[in-house]
């Protein structure tokens, strides 16, 4: 046997942070009454997320602007500095020709990248540690509301993250770009931008929540270099969808890439004069797929939590 | 409860109804080398304002059996309810009336003490100052005055178990879940958890506790499943357990040489009054005794004139230790 102490003899003798037994007691006798309803419960646990945004703020911002910075300083600046005549394509190859410039074709490209960065980091990260030996989830798992809310409240939570990491985008390519280089953008229907945005943001973030559930922890940096490369990559982020015409076997690949759909969809809401996909299969893939994978994502979330 | 408590009456449980009542509880885990038996039919029934102790070896399947009381293990078996309300069909409502502290550390990492506290607090519908006025008072009490602003994470093992338990009590809970509270804290640490515990339960806390320590089920529990290989054994009072293995003392003689089968009968060992069982198993020689003064110079007499040579010899007084020694005739490892 370990230890032979009998707690009587040792009331008082457990050091000078030892609890004092009325006020134990009072913990009891003393106690608010809990009323907790799910919204109250889920305003918390936004609130919560949001403590901790704030807390790491230094390092998300660093972490969302990084990305956007250095593209913007390279495509924006330094390639039209040097005068490189770099091709990617038709627009591209006008925007070498100073018909459009390349910020212009950037813009909805770069937003749709830190969707799909934003949204996984804030869903995927979390739960590599939530569901690590420790198992803290259990924390959040215990709070009175069902598990499935627990999921939505983290799809919500990486969503807002990715609306953030995307809309930085703005100021950073309005003001890192040579002279002249600005990008052209015309918001003309402000709804689709937002439902455009809004749609990619939860698609992500479930996405996100799916990878982070269905993939062991411990593969989970080699999925994200098998997944998340190609998917950028090919996202039609340094090209618009119909540029790809060309090579027609890729343009129809291509299609079960999530990220195409984001990025179209932010070409026809920020750059309609440059065309896009028809805006109905950008809107039913946004939409739909947000639906069919917050499904999956809070089916297996659930599955990983009980046992 | 003995105590008078801010909550009202109208939302407290009517003293009747039993804190945890299972049926025939079981868990199987499905894997690909072959189906795992956790648990394989548990009847519990804990009345209100008990100190309840699931007592077993690690492996015996207390958290297991935990977790399905608190909702985040799905029984494949039978049925469970926790303050009235099935674990199954209404998590929700048992979530709101229980607290629970599991084995592993669950505290929010990213957050500070008082923040773990607070979040919690609101979880379970406190508005923001009652959830700050609710965290103080957790935090004085539990003597974490000065970790008030530290991360989670710096805590020490016994700090980061005593706020676990605040934790778990933030919304006053029916029932508190206790998984092996202080399985790898040091004595001290333990002790003064065990006083914190006593309290707890004097106010009229419901409480279920695993613990594989003997003398921690001994020292806390009202009453006590003996629980191995997912059933359990035995249940009832220290004492009443005790009785049920005939209150014996166990006199167990290891020989150097194997024990022939029928050397307790040649002997005659049944036939003394004060002897309740007779074991031979391999080299030993186990007899359970009421009165067991000259029983072990006659044990190794009786081994003497068979040309057995003792190699070890000991005698166990009633103790839990004997009660699972009886009940699975297998030494017991903590």
């Amino acid at each position: 046997m370990a230890i032979t102490v009998q707690p009587a003899n040792v009331g008082t003798a457990a050091g000078s942070d030892a609890p004092v037994s009325a006020a134990i007691a009072a913990l009891i006798t003393d106690a608010p009454v809990p009323n907790p309803t799910l919204v109250k419960t889920f305003a918390a646990m936004m609130a919560r997320e949001f403590r901790v945004l704030f807390r790491n703020a230094p390092s998300t911002f660093i972490r969302a602007v990084m990305q956007p910075l250095l593209f913007a300083f390279v495509f924006a600046y330094v390639m039209p500095k040097i005068g490189s005549g770099f091709s990617v394509g038709a627009e591209a190859g006008r925007a070498a020709a100073g018909q459009i410039n390349f910020s212009t074709i950037l813009v909805p490209g770069l937003m749709g990248s830190m969707f799909l960065m934003q949204g996984m980091f804030g869903t995927t990260m979390p739960l590599v540690m939530e569901f690590s030996w420790q198992r803290t989830i259990e924390d959040r798992a215990l709070a009175p509301v069902p598990i499935r809310v627990l999921a939505i409240q983290k799809i919500t939570a990486g969503a807002i993250q990715a609306f953030i990491g995307a809309a930085i985008v703005f100021p950073v390519v309005y003001w890192v770009h040579a002279p002249g280089q600005g990008p052209h953008i015309h918001v003309s229907n402000w709804f689709l931008l937002a439902l455009v945005m809004v749609a990619a943001s939860a698609l992500t973030a479930s996405l996100g929540l799916w990878f982070g559930t269905v993939v062991d922890p411990r593969k989970m940096q080699m999925v994200f270099a098998v997944v998340l490369l190609p998917l950028t990559m090919l996202g039609c982020v340094y090209y618009p969808w119909s540029a790809l015409h060309v090579i027609r076997w890729l343009q129809i690949v291509v299609l079960i890439n999530p990220m195409v759909y984001m990025t179209e969809g932010l070409r026809a809401a920020l750059t309609p004069s440059l065309g896009h996909m028809p805006l109905w299969a950008i809107l039913t893939a946004l939409i739909g797929g947000t639906i069919v994978f917050g499904a999956l994502a809070v089916r297996s979330f659930r599955n990983r939590v009980v046992n | 409860m003995t105590a008078t408590t801010a909550r009202p009456e109208g939302q407290r449980p009517p003293p009747e109804l039993a804190a945890i009542r299972t049926e025939d509880l079981r868990k199987t885990y499905k894997s690909k080398g072959g189906d795992v038996e956790a648990v394989r039919g548990i009847d519990l029934n804990v009345p209100q304002g008990e100190f309840f102790g699931l007592l077993g070896p690690n492996g015996a399947g207390k958290s297991t059996t935990i977790g399905m009381l608190t909702t985040l293990v799905e029984p494949t078996g039978g049925r469970a309810w926790v303050a009235g309300h099935n674990v199954v069909k209404d998590p929700v409502a048992v979530k709101r009336r229980i607290g629970v502290v599991t084995q592993n550390n669950t505290l929010d990492m990213q957050l500070t003490v008082q923040e773990n506290l607070e979040f919690r607090s609101r979880f379970f519908g406190l508005p923001l100052g009652v959830a700050s006025k609710r965290a103080a008072q957790l935090i004085d009490a539990f003597g974490l005055s000065d970790r008030r602003k530290a991360m989670a994470n710096q805590l020490s093992g016994g700090q980061a178990r005593r706020l676990m338990i605040a934790r778990a009590l933030v919304h006053q809970p029916d029932v508190l879940f206790l998984d092996e509270p202080t399985a790898g804290l040091d004595p001290q640490t333990r002790v003064n958890l065990w006083d914190i515990l006593t309290v707890l339960h004097e106010q009229g806390q419901t409480v279920l506790l695993t613990t594989h320590y003997m003398e921690e089920a001994e020292a806390l529990c009202d009453r006590i499943a003996v629980v191995d290989h997912g059933k359990v054994l035995a249940d009832g009072t220290v004492d009443e357990l005790k009785d049920s293995a005939g209150a014996a003392t166990i006199v167990t003689v290891r020989f150097e040489e194997r024990v022939p089968g029928d050397l307790a009968e040649r002997a005659g060992l049944a036939e003394r009054p004060d002897v309740t069982k007779v074991e031979t198993e391999g080299d030993q020689l186990r007899v359970y005794s009421s009165a067991p003064e000259d029983l072990l110079g006659d044990l190794i007499a009786i081994g003497a004139k068979d040309g057995l040579h003792v190699r070890d010899a000991a005698q166990q007084k009633p103790s839990l230790e004997t009660v699972f020694l009886a009940l699975t005739g297998r030494e017991y490892r903590e």
